[in-house]
């Protein structure tokens, strides 16, 4: 099967942009599978992993069936190119040391908990219903993984040195998760997806409340890069779409 | 087996045991009664579990590696979300193991040490390559399979903490072989392509998986010993038979043809008789020189150095609270 194209109305577009960020922050997570700093991590990692990735399952075929052009989860996580994933770009950073993933994690799930919780109150059941699960997932994933950053900021001079450097190198992409386009506008006015400027307040309570405890500094916020939500992308999606789609790829139209 | 280098001889001192402690073991022994941590045992016991326990946890973790080699890969997001499922649960079978290994007193940093230090082993079968997706269907039907014929008897072995974690285990490994088993299915079901590649792979882990259970009774010192002791409940034969018996009828099923020209069904005996299996390949991948030992044990020592800042840190942070909250209940 080649690349194809979907029609993004404002409903799907935002489903993907959901589903491409859960996605892609789910390999990266599967990506330390076997190969964690202890082995309560490859299962812990792993259980962010898997619940990323079911979030993504269910927005995936949500935006299929929306869509209405009878196509797969499959189909929309395998057969879509770089350019036409929707993800922010923090989530497809390649993976980094466990300072970076912990921090990433962090502050992703400090934006997806408020996030899928005003998410429950959406006019859509369907997405409601997704968001009352990922709510759940997401508190749990802020407890993991400040409770980490707590421990690396507040640990050792390595540790702390490990967490200013992946701060000093995510921070630029926090704003990404608080961009409202048109798209996002109408869902936001149908009351569909919630407002971001509702969500960041919470956003900033969470990091603030772990900063603190973890000693590290809120940056100021400078240059924020954008782009990953209308699908211009860093050089790293590519590479992992590559692997990630290989099988689909080199055996078209197959079952698995 | 993932216990397989257990088949060694004992070259540990011969302690003299008190001998009325000893009759009191055996007398649990055969009532079948459970041996607790905090029971007398003889030392040549203790060693042959910690022994075999260890090496089933380090199989375990390496284990992670063959298969999560496709986590990235695996084709669809439903086969992607079971495998990371998988792998997780075989790094928490690592788990709970060292924790059974360590009520007989020895602490899961020594054993992870003795691994990385290649002072103990882990089953041959993992350091053979995966090298299509259909590797990972067949690992799941034969060496999950293979597992679960060793260990199902294992939930009743003596040590009562060994025989509990067998029996989580147990569970989830015969989730794993269907799972495994549908994989492959779904692949003889398919294109050509794809039956070829299940064929490929069934034909590059065939003969591992009859290694598994280990070296022929005839050449196994410690069977004996193990079985007097109800470590181990059948030999070492007798498990590769019933495997073997179980398993060409589901390669049958899928319509593949096991690598062997001299399988045949022997209609006496009911049994499958199989051709001779290549014991110096398994010696060499034992002694290391399997296609991917090398790179296993690099992966695990990787892991485990670039990690130590991580542990460091958290050991640091722990020690800071504690110091914080003397300082706390001091200042009140
Ligand atoms: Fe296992
Ligand atoms: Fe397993």
């Amino acid at each position: 099967m080649t690349t194809i194209a979907i029609t993004e109305t404002p409903l799907v577009l935002s489903l993907l942009r959901l589903a491409d960020t859960a996605l892609v922050h789910s390999h990266r997570l599967s990506e330390w599978c076997g190969h964690a700093p202890m082995i309560e991590e490859d299962l812990a990692l792993a259980n962010l992993a898997l619940d990323l990735l079911g979030q993504a399952r269910a927005l995936y075929t949500y935006a299929a069936e929306v869509e209405g052009a009878g196509r797969t989860e499959d189909d929309l996580a395998y057969l879509r190119d770089a350019p036409q994933y929707r993800n922010v770009l923090m989530a497809e950073l390649p993976r980094g040391d466990f300072a970076f993933t912990i921090l990433r994690g962090f502050l992703l799930s400090a934006w997806a908990h408020p996030f899928w919780q005003a998410a429950t109150r959406s006019t859509d059941a369907q997405l409601a219903a997704i968001a009352a699960k990922a709510e759940k997932e997401a508190a749990y994933h802020v407890r993991h993984t400040g409770e980490w950053t707590i421990r690396l900021g507040d640990g050792t001079d390595e540790s702390r040195r490990r967490m200013l450097a992946a701060l000093e190198a995510l921070w630029p992409y926090s704003g990404e998760l608080f961009e409202a386009d048109a798209a996002d506008r109408a869902m936001i006015a149908a009351g569909v997806l919630p407002d971001p400027a509702t969500i960041r307040p919470a956003w900033e309570a969470t990091v603030t409340r772990v900063f603190d405890e973890a000693l590290l500094p809120r940056p100021a916020d400078g240059w924020m890069h954008t782009g990953g939500r209308s699908g211009r992308h860093t050089e790293h999606l590519g590479h992992m779409l590559a692997v990630m789609q290989h099988l689909q790829r080199a055996y078209p139209g197959c079952s698995w | 087996m993932y216990t397989q280098a257990l088949n060694q001889a004992d070259t540990g001192s011969k302690l003299v045991e008190d001998a009325d402690k000893l009759a009191r073991f055996e007398a649990k022994i055969d009532a079948e009664e459970r041996i607790e941590p905090n029971d007398w045992m003889p030392e040549a016991y203790r060693r042959t579990l910690v022994r075999q326990i260890s090496q089933h946890a380090h199989s375990e973790i390496v284990g992670m590696l063959p298969e999560g080699n496709w986590i990235t890969r695996a084709p669809t997001l439903r086969r992607k979300a079971a495998l990371i499922a998988k792998v997780q649960d075989e790094g928490g079978h690592g788990l709970y193991l060292y924790a059974a290994a360590e009520t007989l007193g020895v602490s899961r940093e020594e054993l992870i040490d003795q691994l990385l230090s290649g002072r103990a082993k882990y089953s041959s079968i993992f350091n053979y390559p995966t090298l299509t997706w259909a590797d990972i269907g067949c690992i799941g039907w034969l060496v999950d399979g293979a597992a679960i014929m060793n260990q199902i008897p294992l939930c009743r072995t003596s040590y009562g903490p060994y025989a509990r974690a067998m029996i989580r285990i147990c569970k989830e490994e015969s989730f794993h072989q269907r799972q495994g088993y549908e994989i492959m299915l779904t692949l003889c079901r398919g294109s050509a392509e794809q039956k070829a590649m299940a064929q490929d792979a069934l034909n590059r882990w065939w003969w591992p998986a009859l290694m598994m259970f280990g070296p022929p009774d005839a050449a196994s010192v410690h069977t004996e010993q193990s079985m007097r002791w109800k470590i181990k409940r059948f030999t070492n034969d007798a498990l590769r038979q019933q495997f073997v018996d179980a398993t060409v009828p589901q390669a049958h099923f899928l319509g593949l043809t096991i690598p062997d020209p001299d399988l045949r069904y022997d209609e006496a005996s009911g049994h499958w008789r199989f051709g001779a299996i290549d014991w110096e390949e398994f010696r060499q991948v034992l002694a290391g020189n399997g296609p991917c030992n090398r790179e296993r044990m690099e992966a695990r020592r990787r892991a485990h150095e670039e990690g130590a800042w991580v542990r460091e840190a958290a050991l640091a942070h722990a020690a800071k609270r504690r110091a914080r909250a003397a300082a706390k209940i001091a200042a009140e």
